[in-house]
């Protein structure tokens, strides 16, 4: 059992805020953040965890691959 | 919950000195996802250019070598004569592998070497500060083309994938992009296709990726991105143009 | 083994350095080194060695770097203009402390110049020659024998100081036949590959190998060629070589290497025989400069004469490391591809 409860988690010391993620998510649940991290940029964040999909495209699209996205694992019966 | 999408192993944890935006980090992580999906690192050169990618071997954890400006192909030969059950690509970019190392890229295909060339594609020097690149679009502004790229002055845009594909020791020529996750998944099948067609010993494998440089572009990410989907294609048509094991393998 | 055939010049280079473990030649055609390219494009088949014909030098000086970096023995050979065109891949290399041999049949310049043997490639070879603060290590042999000699010890001494190596022949020496041995055959396999080859981690741990001339921080770089600097004096301490005919301490001393040398050496004797007071001292190796033995052999010399194909480079050295301006320094040349004759020389030495 994973103790992961965001669906996306970013590594804010790797984004550079290039709002590619936030761009192509078709959900519309990423958003800049108004943190800052160490090189100055602000991170982008996930907003709303329970209508992402959990299907990748702001991982893929990351130029830092500062993105790893989770999948609720399907329930057995 | 379980992991679907995590940073590839090869990968290494290093922020990279690329702009915010700009397409080489993306496919910097394909080549790392391939090689690790591959079991390959461990048995990798790969081989970094002069341009914006100089430093590419600080972001995979393989063997490397930094060639001189356009030299890369000629250099991979000799590592690839040295070590035959090497996998060995060159990472470069339009101005090192269609200008300065036209002979050396061009060579490769002629000769078949057994090596696979990724050619990022973004119409532009990027790491000098946006001078024209033989890949430059027709009326595109850049320091050195400050009117716009004039055919009659500049010449046109050089078609590499369809150029490499035209030689008989041409295993693979494509030429995919990275705007969007259907362009990338494309590229990432293209790259496994490359390799594995190198380790079969087919011959040269080349790859080009349309790539973006929000930063001399003068756009930002998202209109970078938007403009190699609209604007960039239509000069570089994306596709497979030559594939000596279509079906077989894919 | 060493049994005694009769070979031209640049067929034993080939044969040489496949003996010497080369298993890896990348050329491109220049007269007058061709014959070497096509020496090992017969040869190194037979002994499971790949020969390429690049598409230019510079494709071919950079295969050489590839395959050099990779831990393999590999060479090239070219004349002035080609070798021109390589010093970008020898700044590199020098850089990125890549070894590597490269074999330089000098011929008459600047520019396509002529076919003719000439030295005037002295100072592209042992003053840098491409960007940087860098040095080759330029080995200077006269006869064939010598070639044949010097090949082992030169991939040795490229690999032991992860440095390129330059041997400087001309056409005369190319093109001549001459009785020679090959008292050698090295094995290649058995030649290790070095933990810095870029050969896959599989073969050298876990650990990724880098192989790279930049550094962007200026400290780190000067850091680079302060430590490349004192590799470069330890080559000056450990690696001069020389050849010295003549009396102890004689009054004319003669400075020449290569194929002028050669035809020194019916006159020297001669003069020799005579009872006069001359010797003939010859750098083998023409870096390192054997500057040092050339001082103690000048310490009583009135007169030094100095002889090279070219309109005077080496006696920039001579008269550096000598540096005495009281003697009589006198130096005679043949700037464009024509060689002296023993007579001519002989009237120079008699003065």
């Amino acid at each position: 059992m994973s103790e992961q409860a965001l669906k996306v988690v970013i590594d804010e010391e790797l984004c550079k805020q290039c709002e590619l993620c936030v761009a192509i998510c078709p959900v519309h649940v990423l958003r800049i953040s108004s943190k800052i991290n160490s090189k100055g940029f602000h991170p982008a964040e996930l907003f709303d965890n329970e209508k992402c999909i959990s299907c990748g495209f702001c991982a893929m699209t990351c130029p830092e691959r500062a993105i790893a996205v989770y999948k609720p694992e399907v329930e057995k019966a | 919950m379980k992991i679907v999408y995590e940073r590839p192993k090869t990968l290494e944890k290093v922020v990279n000195h690329y702009c915010p935006g700009c397409h080489h980090g993306i496919l910097h992580a394909l080549i790392a996802e391939v090689l690790d999906e591959m079991k390959l690192a461990d048995k990798t050169v790969g081989v970094a250019p002069v341009g914006c990618a100089v430093m590419a071997y600080n972001y995979l954890d393989i063997d490397w070598i930094e060639a001189p400006h356009g030299r890369a192909v000629a250099i991979a030969t000799g590592i690839k004569l040295a070590h035959p059950d090497v996998l060995v690509f060159t990472y470069q970019g339009d101005g090192d592998a269609a200008s300065i190392g036209l002979a050396e890229t061009l060579y490769g295909a002629i000769r078949g070497v057994n090596v696979t060339t990724f050619m990022y594609n973004n119409a532009i020097y990027g790491m000098t500060g946006g001078q024209m690149a033989p890949t430059t679009l027709l009326g595109m502004k850049t320091t050195t083309s400050p009117y716009g790229r004039d055919p009659k002055r500049e010449g046109y845009p050089v078609k590499m994938a369809e150029t490499i594909a035209l030689q008989d020791g041409t295993a693979f020529a494509a030429r995919s992009a990275l705007f969007n996750p259907r362009a990338i998944t494309e590229t990432k099948n293209h790259i496994k296709h490359a390799f594995e067609l190198q380790m079969k010993g087919e011959g040269f494998t080349f790859i080009e990726v349309v790539g973006t440089c929000p930063t001399n572009w003068g756009m930002t990410p998202v209109e970078a991105s938007e403009f190699a989907k609209n604007e960039m294609v239509k000069t570089y048509p994306l596709g497979i143009k030559k594939d000596v094991k279509g079906s077989e393998t894919r | 083994m060493s049994e005694r055939i009769l070979m031209k010049g640049n067929e034993a280079v080939g044969e040489a350095a496949v003996r010497a473990g080369c298993r890896l030649y990348f050329g491109y055609p220049i007269t007058p080194a061709s014959e070497i390219a096509e020496y090992m494009a017969y040869r190194l088949p037979q002994v499971g060695g790949t020969f390429i014909q690049a598409e230019s030098e510079l494709a071919a000086s950079n295969m050489v770097y590839g395959a050099a970096a990779a831990g393999k023995y590999a060479m090239t050979a070219s004349s002035s203009p080609g070798i021109s065109l390589m010093q970008e891949a020898l700044s590199y290399m020098a850089g990125a402390e890549v070894p590597g041999l490269f074999v330089d049949a000098v011929r008459g310049g600047p520019g396509l110049g002529d076919i003719q043997a000439a030295q005037s490639d002295y100072f592209q070879l042992t003053k840098g020659g491409g960007h940087g603060d860098y040095h080759l290590i330029v080995f200077a042999p006269y006869t064939i024998q010598e070639v044949i000699n010097i090949m082992p010890i030169a991939f040795e001494t490229a690999f032991k100081y992860r440095n390129p190596v330059v041997i400087a022949i001309d056409g005369l020496i190319g093109q001549m036949m001459e009785a020679v041995e090959f008292p050698y055959f090295v094995n290649p396999d058995e030649v290790p590959l070095p933990n810095w080859a870029l050969s896959g981690k599989f073969r050298h741990g876990y650990k990724k190998n880098v192989n790279t001339s930049l550094e962007l921080d200026p400290e780190k770089l000067e850091a680079i060629n302060w430590r490349l600097q004192a590799k470069y004096h330890e080559i000056e301490e450990k690696e001069p070589r020389y050849d010295y005919v003549g009396v102890e301490a004689p009054e004319t001393l003669v400075v020449a290497y290569g194929t002028v040398a050669r035809v020194t050496m019916s006159a020297l004797k001669k003069m020799l025989a005579e009872g006069k007071s001359i010797g003939l001292f010859r750098p083998i190796t023409i870096w390192p400069f054997p500057g040092k033995a050339l001082a103690q052999k000048a310490v009583n010399a009135k007169r030094i004469v100095v002889l090279e194909m070219s309109a005077g480079q080496m006696i920039e050295d001579v008269k550096l490391n000598v540096f005495d301006p009281n003697k009589e320094y006198e130096f005679h040349g043949h700037p464009g591809g024509t060689t002296f004759t023993p007579s001519e020389i002989e009237q120079i030495l008699r003065g």
